[in-house]
Parts: C-alpha cells; structure tokens; sequence
C-alpha cells in the first residue's frame, strides 16, 4: 500500500494557542480513514493543518511523500487535495452545474466529461443542474460538495463531519455515498462526530483527545474497545440511544 | 400624456441607466472585496477626463474614445488597488473604506490639477430632438445612451454567466472562504472585478457628460445615488443593482412631476434627496435590498 498522506508529529494552533500537540497520522491509497474524539479534541483542526489554513509549528505534512507544511490552500488543490468543509460548503447562489465547475477552476482543461462522470455517481444532481444549489435538500447539498471536491481526481478528499446537522436518515445516505465514493477509487480522510456509524465504515481510525493521539486501529477494533466505546459511543449519537 | 413621457420619463430611464452601471462596480466591488468603495464616482470622473482628452487630441467621437480610456482607466485602477488596497486585504473593512476615502480625495484633486475645474463639453453644440408620431421628442443622444446600456448590461450578463472568470467571480462573492478552500484564484477574481467596475463606470461617466456636461464634481456627485441603487437592489447582487439604479433614476426625475395642481411635486433641486430618501427607508425596513442581498 502506498502511503498518500502522513502526518508526522504535527504541532499546530490558531495565533498564540495551540490546539495540536504532535499528532501522528497517516493516510493509505484507498482507505477510509475516520478521525473521532471529544469536543474539542483538535479533529477538525488536524484537518485545517493539512490544507494550509493554520500555521503548523512543529512536524511535517507528506502528500505522496512529498512535504507539503504550511503550504497555502490554493496550491494544496493543485496538488491533488479536496477539502469540503462542514458547513457553507457549496455556492449556494451558483447552479448545481457551475459549483461542479468551480470545483475544476485550478485545471486548463474542459470539466465536461468529469461533470457526467459525477452525475452518474450523483444521479439526483443531473435533474437539478440548473438549480441554485441552495435550493438544495441537506443531502443534496452534500452531494453538491463531494462532487465539487471530486472534479479533479484529488489524491485524497478531506470530509470535515459531512453529517454534521443532517437528520438520521440523511445521515445513513451520506455514510452510503462516501463508501460509494471510495468503491469509485477516492480516499477519503474524514472527521465525524457519529463516531459509531462513521467508524463502522471506516479502515481504520484515530482518536484525538486535547490536541493528542489517544488511539488508533482498525474501525472494528475500536467500536470493541471498552475505553472508547465508554467515552466517545455509549451516550453518544451514534446510536447507543436505540438500544 | 406626453409631457410626462418627454421630460420626466425619457430622462428618468436615461438617468437611471447611468446610476445602474455605476451601481454595477459598487456592488461588485462590496461583494467580492467586502468594502464600500468611496473612490468609485472619482474614477468616474477621471475616466470621463480621460476621454476628453483622447476627443480633443484625436478629435474621435465620444462613444470611439470611450474604450480606449475604459482601458486607460482600469490599468490605473488595477495600480491604486496595488498601492492602495492590497496592504490592507487582511484588514479589518474600515481600512479600505478609509483608504478608498483618501484614494477618492487624490483622484479628485488630482484631475483638478491636470486639468483644472471649469466646465467641458463632450459634443460641442445642441442637439434637436427626433421627433415621432408628432409629440413624441426624444434626444439622439438618449437614444445612443439607452442602447448601449441595454449592450452593456448584455454583455455583462454573458461574463458572468458564460465565462469561467465571471462565474469565480459570482462564486467568489457568494462564500470567498470556500472560493479560496476550491483553488479559485481570488487575487486575479479581485483584479476582474476593478477592470469591469472600472469600465462600467468610465461608460456612466461619458453617458452623464453627454447628456449634462463634464465637471470635476460629477462623480462625486453620482456616489449618493448609486449607493442608494446598490442598497435598493441588495448589496453584492449585479442584476439587483440594474433594478435599483433605474428605480431611482426614474424617482428623482418623477419626483419633479406636477402629479398635483401644476408645480412640481418637489422642487426640482430635491431630486438628490430622493435617492437619499430611498436609501434611508431601504436601511431601515428591507436591508437585504429587493433582491436579498448582503446585510450589513
């Protein structure tokens, strides 16, 4: 397996505070790999780290090997990573069609083709490419953001807690399409806060805790792990309620 | 019937025409630079000085002068976004407003000194009217400026509905975070939106000193109301601005209409505050503007 992005004892913070605190992580071709913890716990800020949206003090960022630290947003897409944030993540004045366009904005090339390649991954955004993507269900919209992030190929998407607000049966749909997504070729580094549903889906996974590695293992070894199914899934969201 | 056709309504939409391709660059600048820029009606004014000078050194029609100082005038606007606006993109938006500020008072100052403050006309002479169907007058020149305008606001359509640029742009006003998290290049988006509110404003200009005369007040004196077009059609929204823009022309120039009796409903010196009237009364019930624009 090649290792498309790793995290190497990543420091990082907003200003004066930082939140990381040498986080290890990496991320393998093909993998779902599912970041869980507390409130808090630095999860979506790993994320920020890797896109370049905050200063990184310590540590180094691989894509493919190669280093990519502090490197602004603009030039981690054209590297090959797609970010889709958790909220205020489509164009909402802007058709379906033009957000899946504005996804392929850094490339020369005509979007046409990839355009119907999403449509078929997506196939209720093909009836409403017309359509303001505000005008969107919740996952519609998500759809919208996955698409938008898939139109160049990246080497890896970043999903910032893609079911974050969504009712459950919403929540289910989203989980299905980014197994989907990833049965079409794409890894996928992904933030949840369902950490029982999204770990379930997940190769593995990693639990930050205050800005540090708690754990790490494969989705199943995780949900069986007594520590973390007591702080993170028991009375969590993910569904201990229903039982 | 057609008094009221001639005097008040031809020259409302012709007035309007002119505030809505100002209001254009006013609500595009505010939607994609987040600022209201105070300088806009000054570069107005300096692409109409512009243009007279191409007229008096080549002696070209005003409509064949006007491209090449709507050129002129975006590579100056593209320098004092450089000098002036980019030190401060990271700022808070007081200080390009600020800036735009002072910018507004050295543009002006300096076309005052260049080319001093007595009045110049654009088209020597009078033109008479056109007249149709007996009683209906209208003046060549409103003609020229109705239709380009209608060509103007076409073209501007096409660029941000067809083009990749004008899209990024619209996108860019939409959610600037996630313009710049998709790749969009925000500093060349920035530089389209001065070259096309440049132009649109320096096209305002030569119609305003066409239809009255060229003064180095004009644009100054145009900010009010295209703000007022702005806000009416909801800030960062271009098409809201058109509808705005020919709103408030259109109501300054009724507003004189003797709609009782025989005088005029408001002096006509009170046309300004018409515009202003609109705006205060936009603010306080309907911020979004008509068309759910920005709140401020």
């Amino acid at each position: 397996m090649s290792r498309v992005l790793e995290l190497d004892g990543i420091s990082a913070g907003y200003g004066e505070t930082e939140i990381l605190h040498g986080i290890d992580l990496h991320v393998d071709r093909g993998e779902i790999v599912v970041i869980v913890g507390p409130n808090g716990a630095g999860k979506s800020t790993a994320m920020k780290a890797v896109f370049g949206l905050l200063r990184i003090t310590g540590g180094e960022i691989r894509l493919a090997g190669e280093a990519i630290t502090n490197t602004p947003p603009q030039q981690v897409v054209t590297k090959g990573v797609a970010y889709v944030p958790q909220s205020a993540n489509v164009f909402v004045s802007l058709s379906v069609e033009e957000n899946l366009e504005m996804g392929a904005y850094v490339s020369k090339d005509s979007p046409a083709r990839r355009i119907e390649e999403i449509y078929q991954l997506f196939p209720p955004l093909r009836e409403k490419r017309r359509q303001p993507a505000g005008a969107l269900s919740g996952g519609q919209r998500q759809m919208v953001a996955m698409g938008k992030a898939l139109m160049l190929h990246p080497k890896i998407l970043l999903l910032d807690e893609p079911t974050a607000g969504l009712s459950p049966k919403y929540r289910g749909e989203i989980f299905q399409i980014v197994q989907d997504i990833n049965a079409a070729g794409a890894t996928i580094l992904m933030v949840e806060q369902n950490a029982k549903q999204a770990l379930a889906i997940a190769h593995r996974g990693y639990v930050l805790v205050d800005g540090a590695n708690r754990h790490t293992g494969t989705g199943a070894e995780l949900i069986a792990d007594g520590e973390v199914a007591r702080m993170f899934l028991g009375g969590g969201s993910g569904g201990g309620g229903r039982a | 019937m057609m008094e009221f056709l001639n005097f008040y309504l031809i020259p409302g939409v012709v007035l309007g025409c002119i505030y809505a391709l100002g209001a254009i660059g006013i609500s595009l600048t505010f939607g994609i630079l987040r600022f209201s820029n105070f300088a806009h009606g000054d570069t107005m004014t300096l692409g109409v000085y512009i243009t007279l000078s191409l007229i008096h050194l080549t002696g070209l029609h005003p409509l064949a002068a006007a491209p090449v100082a709507m050129a002129v005038t975006s590579g100056l606007v593209l320098g004092m976004d450089r000098l002036f606006f980019k030190p401060f993109r990271q700022s808070a938006t007081i200080m390009m407003v600020i800036a735009s500020f002072g910018l507004m008072l050295m543009i002006r100052s300096a076309i005052q000194f260049f080319w001093g403050v007595q009045l110049h006309a654009l088209q020597p002479g009078i033109a008479r009217p056109w007249v149709l169907f007996e009683s209906f007058r209208i003046l060549p020149k409103h003609v020229l400026i109705i239709g380009a305008t209608v060509v103007l606001m076409m073209a501007v359509h096409l660029l941000l509905t067809r083009t990749k640029i004008g899209k990024a742009m619209r996108a860019t006003s939409d959610n600037p975070e996630l313009a710049a998290l998709t790749g969009i290049d925000t500093e060349q988006v920035i530089r389209a939106t001065w070259v096309m509110g440049a132009c649109l404003a320096v096209a305002a200009g030569v119609f305003l000193g066409l239809d009255t005369h060229v003064e180095t007040m004009m644009g100054f004196k145009l900010l009010l109301p295209m703000f007022a077009a702005a806000i009416l059609g909801g800030i960062g929204k271009p098409y809201g601005a058109v509808a705005g823009g020919l709103v408030i022309g259109i109501a300054e120039e009724l507003s004189a209409y003797p709609w009782i009796g025989t005088e005029p409903l408001l002096p006509p010196g009170y046309k300004a505050g018409v515009a202003f009237a609109i705006m205060v009364a936009m603010l306080i019930w309907r911020p979004q503007g008509l068309f759910r624009g920005r709140q401020f």
